[in-house]
């Protein structure tokens, strides 16, 4: 591991006023000489594997705004400070009464010790575990811009079939962010420019031709809280997530699924999924050929057909095109059986 | 009941507590890179990041720039030294840093030695090398590989086992079975990271290091550094996980040794997981035809079992598992051949149950498909073809309980309540699957020497130069000393996992319990004998008791008519305060050289299929209970029941330890576990704990394990069968067989996953 400074701020502004750099701005986080670390479960690794590269740690254990690290639930929303541990919303007994695909999609990521440690805020922000990008002496656009994608035409089982592009295939892993993505999630960013509102749905960028750059924030931004709605359809939700064996496994394929039910018709459905896309995947094909419909099975294999309808498959990984739409179906169907 | 301690049956021991579970479970047992040595350096490889060709140039100037630095060993510093040996100590004949040839990715092109580990582990990522590219195969189906017959190529694989008239048989059956079958890479994946230490007092050297064979390793390592194996100890008393890939000793530890003596400190080098994947052992990938032939009644007539696989470029190690796959039926003819395929890989080696666990796999799931394709339920199969001699060389077994395994393993699991209808068995979505499959180890035991002093009073001390892998050895050879001497275990301390005592075989192999336990024996007698002579002399305790049988029990000796001497007293009658004895144990038809070879080293095996008496094998019967998603195809097995005899059973802990932990392991097998290789450049890809799966909790379910007494006085001195590698064998095909009952899926690669199930 390379050498690098570690500092404690100890508020929000003042990590961002050590982050600002007037080069962050040009530069993605992911690249900057200066990053944020909370956790650590993803970025220590990448740094011992020589993936990540930073001259300069800021640990955000040590920021002392008490919301960081607060699940504030209202009436109308869930709002879960960046800090805030997996392990801690996983088991938050309100936050499953009220929204179940939000613990269940933190429940099945990870491993206990993993939860325990890592913050929601630094979760949605993990980057792919392509074997690929992981190994510093293979070529990969992401890691290494222009250098080629050695996943492409390898060992791709794990990669995505949606939201590829002719750079990048590499998977986002992540379970929360299908959940946010599905639900209308937005996060709270502050940065020296000031403070803004996202939706989640912008956070990540699809790799097209600048795989390196992940999301929409700058180097010195820093995310703060995420907030979900609550709506009809938050309690009639579920996280559904198959992978090859029974825990601490990264999805195959995943559906985050929450239905506003008429009786036997769906009002509307909110459907996003994982283990087979990019980027946190939000099903809206699926959704529009749901709606007004009788949720019955071949509504939803007519809406798992929508969703995968531009699935690009490699060479070995054209059984998530499948999987994928039978994760869909199944958890479509569970979700309708679920008492609203 | 405690499942966790069985009740001994007929022929069983105690389920004694294992003699260092506390320790262990405390975190208070040192592992070898554990021990505290002052002023350590330490070291990280750098590695080949190519699999086949030469480095022209290697740049190290970064590297050594980094602050803490020390040394680095690389190209020309190991020129003193002889090169590796591939053999049963050594992993590979490859000498990375001797010949600036790549053989493989991952190869070793230097070691760091710096003050710190994250320095070395940052100057080794500075380390960059030009090479000169070739282009690599990576497996059976690439350019360039080169192909040969196994038979000869190693000293366990002599000859291709053969039986009959093959073809003649093949011709006339009236149904036939003609399929292929393949496993992967695997990798041992120890939790445990290898690591070297070594620690030079002047021209003595001690490497602690996690090894299955410290005796083979302090000779060969001298061989290598031109020293006098006196001078070496190796040193390995804890050992967190193994499998095989602990046993032959790799390049690393001269190296590490060398990089010591340069800098005149001790050096500490542990591999990264990564880094392990390429620099140790591992399971060859097999491939394998099987064809079976047979008459409408279900008796086999013909069996022929061609399998291939892969190895490195120099070195021809042979998995071989035809040697049981021919001997586990009563086939009426028999065609065995097994081809080695030279790819540019690092040399494979024993992974726990090396042939049987991919050969038995091949041939079980030729049994189940013939079972089907003659409508007979699986296990009447088996029991049709139970043989009473083996087919190859018309030899009995010493003894074979499988068809009590099956009846006993079969009644606990319900095999009676099975439809045998494919796809007939459903919960809710899940589709329900069946299956079964016979577990085969062979026997054997090799020379073993052992120490045993009892003090007067009555503290007992067994020294042995075995390894406490996790089985339970160390456990169960102070069983041994405790029930012959008749003092309690809490009396008895067990030291193991040092050159520096009475030599044993390597563990591996299922020797151990056979082995250590047949020397530990013999000198408790030896002691007995004389406790026994001096009780009964003239004006001792026991005088007069004349042609009584004397015994030993709790602190005393004790006559069959019920009299008793203390431990105590009979010492002070012989004025002596301790007894000592030194113990070599030789198997039946060990060559005269045999205990020679031992201090040399070199473990000679006898038993198997290799005795002029019997063939000697253990055998356990597996029922497998799966189930399968009707949408999404994720396999889960919810029960599994494992039947199991091998003769004397020393504890019925640790055997129920090792053989559950051997069926969880062949449920991964059958499900998890794979390497994958980048069939473009030769390179593994999935070299972490991450995407190299191995069961969890979740994954595990029910498991139920049956001790089925069996006594057999062939095989050696203690009555013992090992079975450490016996729960693994069968349990994938089993695995294989439930999945297509519940799917009509024949899966005849592993590991199944969901892409095959899925449409």
């Amino acid at each position: 591991m390379r050498p690098f400074v570690y500092e404690r701020p100890t508020s929000v502004s003042a990590a961002i006023a050590m982050a600002s750099d007037p080069d962050a701005v040009r530069v993605p986080p992911t690249g900057a000489s200066t990053q944020f670390i909370a956790g650590g479960t993803n970025l220590a690794d990448y740094m011992k594997l020589g993936v990540a590269r930073p001259e300069r740690l800021l640990d955000l254990n040590t920021l002392a705004e008490p919301a960081l690290r607060q699940i504030r639930i209202d009436d109308d929303t869930i709002r879960f400070g960046a800090l805030v541990r997996m392990g801690e919303a996983a088991d938050n007994n309100d936050v499953r009464r009220r929204c179940p695909v939000l613990a269940d999609s933190l429940k099945f990521a990870a491993s206990g010790q993993l939860r325990n440690m890592a913050s929601l805020g630094g979760n949605v922000l993990q980057r792919t575990r392509c074997e690929y990008f992981r190994e510093i002496s293979w070529p990969c656009n992401k890691r290494d811009p222009g250098s080629g994608c050695a996943a492409m035409e390898g060992s791709n089982r794990q990669h995505a079939v949606l939201g590829t592009s002719d750079a990048c295939i590499a998977t986002y892993h992540g379970d929360f962010a299908q959940a946010l993505v599905a639900l209308d999630a937005t996060v709270d960013v502050e940065g020296p420019r000031g403070r803004r509102t996202l939706a989640f749905a912008k956070l990540h960028k699809r790799p097209g031709e600048t795989p390196d750059i992940e999301t929409d924030l700058a180097a010195d931004e820093l995310i703060t809280a995420i907030e979900v709605p609550l709506a009809r359809w938050s309690t009639r939700s579920r996280y559904l997530k198959i992978r090859d064996r029974e825990s601490y496994a990264f999805a195959l394929a995943s559906a985050a699924v929450a239905l506003d039910m008429d009786g036997e018709t769906v009002r509307s459905a909110r459907i996003a999924l994982g283990g087979v896309a990019t980027v946190p995947w939000r099903a809206r094909e699926a959704e529009d050929a749901l709606q007004g419909k009788v949720l019955d099975e071949a509504a939803a294999q007519a809406a798992a057909e929508a969703a995968f309808a531009d699935a690009r498959p490699r060479e070995h990984n054209a059984f998530k095109i499948p999987l994928g739409k039978r994760t869909l179906v199944r958890a479509l169907l569970e979700t309708r059986d679920l008492k609203g | 009941m405690n499942q966790a301690a069985p009740t001994p049956k007929e022929n069983q021991g105690d389920p004694v507590v294992r003699i260092d579970a506390r320790l262990k479970v405390t975190g208070q047992a040192d592992y070898p890179a554990d021990i505290v040595t002052a002023n350590v350096a330490y070291g990280a490889l750098a590695t080949s990041s190519i699999a086949r060709g030469k480095v022209s140039e290697l740049h190290t100037r970064d590297a050594r720039a980094v602050p803490g630095v020390l040394d680095i060993v690389s190209y020309g510093d190991m020129d003193k030294t002889d090169k590796p040996k591939f053999g049963n100590t050594g992993a590979s004949s490859i000498g990375p840093l001797h010949d600036k040839t790549v053989f493989h990715d991952g190869q070793i092109v230097a070691l760091v030695v710096a003050e710190t580990f994250e320095a070395a582990e940052e100057a080794a990522m500075l380390i960059r090398a030009d090479y000169e590219n070739e282009r690599p195969s990576a497996s059976f189906d690439s350019k360039g590989v080169k192909m040969e017959p196994a038979a000869g190529k190693s000293p366990m694989f002599k000859e291709d086992a053969k039986a009959g008239d093959f073809d003649a048989a093949w011709a006339d059956a009236t149904v036939k079975i003609d399929e292929k079958y393949s496993t992967p890479t695997q990798h041992h994946n120890p939790i445990e990271l290898f690591s070297t230490t070594a620690i030079w007092q002047g021209d003595q050297l001690t490497i602690h290091e996690p090894s299955q064979n410290v005796t083979g390793w302090k000779v060969e390592l001298a061989r290598q550094l031109k020293l006098d194996p006196a001078n070496v100890r190796i040193v390995s008393p804890y050992i967190g996980g193994a499998f095989g890939s602990k046993g032959p000793m790799t390049a690393r530890t001269a190296i590490v040794a060398v990089a010591a003596r340069r800098i005149g400190r001790p050096v500490r080098c542990v591999v990264n997981r990564m880094q392990a994947f390429g620099t140790q052992t591992y399971r060859a990938e097999t491939r394998h035809r099987i064809r079976m032939g047979a008459r409408k009644d279900g008796r086999i007539t013909a069996f022929g079992h061609e399998a291939w696989e892969v190895t490195s470029r120099p070195d021809p190690y042979v998995v071989g598992g035809t040697s049981a796959t021919a001997r586990m039926y009563d086939y009426g003819s028999v065609l065995t051949h097994v081809s080695l395929v030279h790819a540019d890989r690092n040399t494979p080696g024993y992974m726990r149950s090396p042939p049987e666990t991919p050969y038995v796999y091949a041939l079980e799931n030729a049994m189940d498909e013939m079972a089907v394709a003659l409508g007979m339920d699986p296990v009447e199969f088996r029991r049709i073809n139970e043989p009473e001699k083996e087919p190859i060389g018309g030899k009995p077994f010493s003894s074979r309980s499988l068809i009590k395994c099956y009846d006993q393993a079969s009644d606990a699991f319900g095999w009676s309540k099975r439809d045998p209808r494919i796809g007939s068995m459903r919960d809710g979505d899940w589709l329900v699957g069946m299956g079964c499959a016979t577990a085969i180890y062979p026997t054997a035991a090799a020379p073993c020497a052992a120490r045993v002093r009892l003090t007067a009073d009555g503290e007992v001390r067994v020294q042995c130069g075995s390894h406490e892998i996790g089985t339970g050895i160390r456990t169960i050879a102070g069983q041994m000393a405790a029930e012959r001497l008749g003092v309690g275990m809490d009396k008895v301390s067990v030291e193991m996992g040092d050159s520096a005592l009475p030599p044993a075989p390597v563990s591996g192999g299922s020797i151990s319990t056979a082995s250590v336990c047949s020397a530990v024996m013999k000198a408790c007698d030896a002691i007995r004998e004389k406790l026994f002579a001096a009780a009964a002399g003239r004006g001792a305790p026991l005088a007069g008791s004349g042609n009584a049988k004397l015994d030993l029990k709790d602190e005393e000796v004790v006559t069959e008519t019920g009299k008793s001497a203390k431990l105590a007293d009979v010492f002070k009658a012989m004025q002596v305060g301790a007894l000592e004895e030194y113990a070599e144990f030789a198997p039946k038809g060990s060559s005269p050289e045999a205990l020679g070879k031992l201090y040399a080293g070199q473990s000679e095996f006898h038993g198997g299929e290799n005795d002029e008496d019997s063939v000697k094998y253990a055998f356990g019967a597996e029922f497998v209970e799966v189930r399968i998603n009707s949408y999404t195809r994720e396999i889960r097995v919810p029960r599994i029941v494992g039947a199991f005899a091998a003769g004397r059973i020393m504890n019925t802990r640790t055997a129920r330890s090792q053989l559950m932990g051997g069926m969880i392991w062949g449920i991964g097998q059958a499900l998890h576990e794979a390497t994958e290789t980048d069939q473009r450049y030769a390179r593994y890809v999935n070299r972490d704990l991450q995407d190299y799966l191995v069961p969890v909790n979740a994954d595990i379910k029910q498991v139920d394990v049956i001790l089925v007494p069996e006594i057999d006085h062939q095989v050696n001195p203690a009555g013992v069968k090992g079975l450490g590698e016996l729960g693994n064998v069968g349990t994938a095909a089993a695995v294989a067989s439930a999945v297509y009952h519940a799917t009509g899926k024949r899966i005849r690669d592993l590991p199944i996953r969901i892409d095959d199930l899925i449409d």
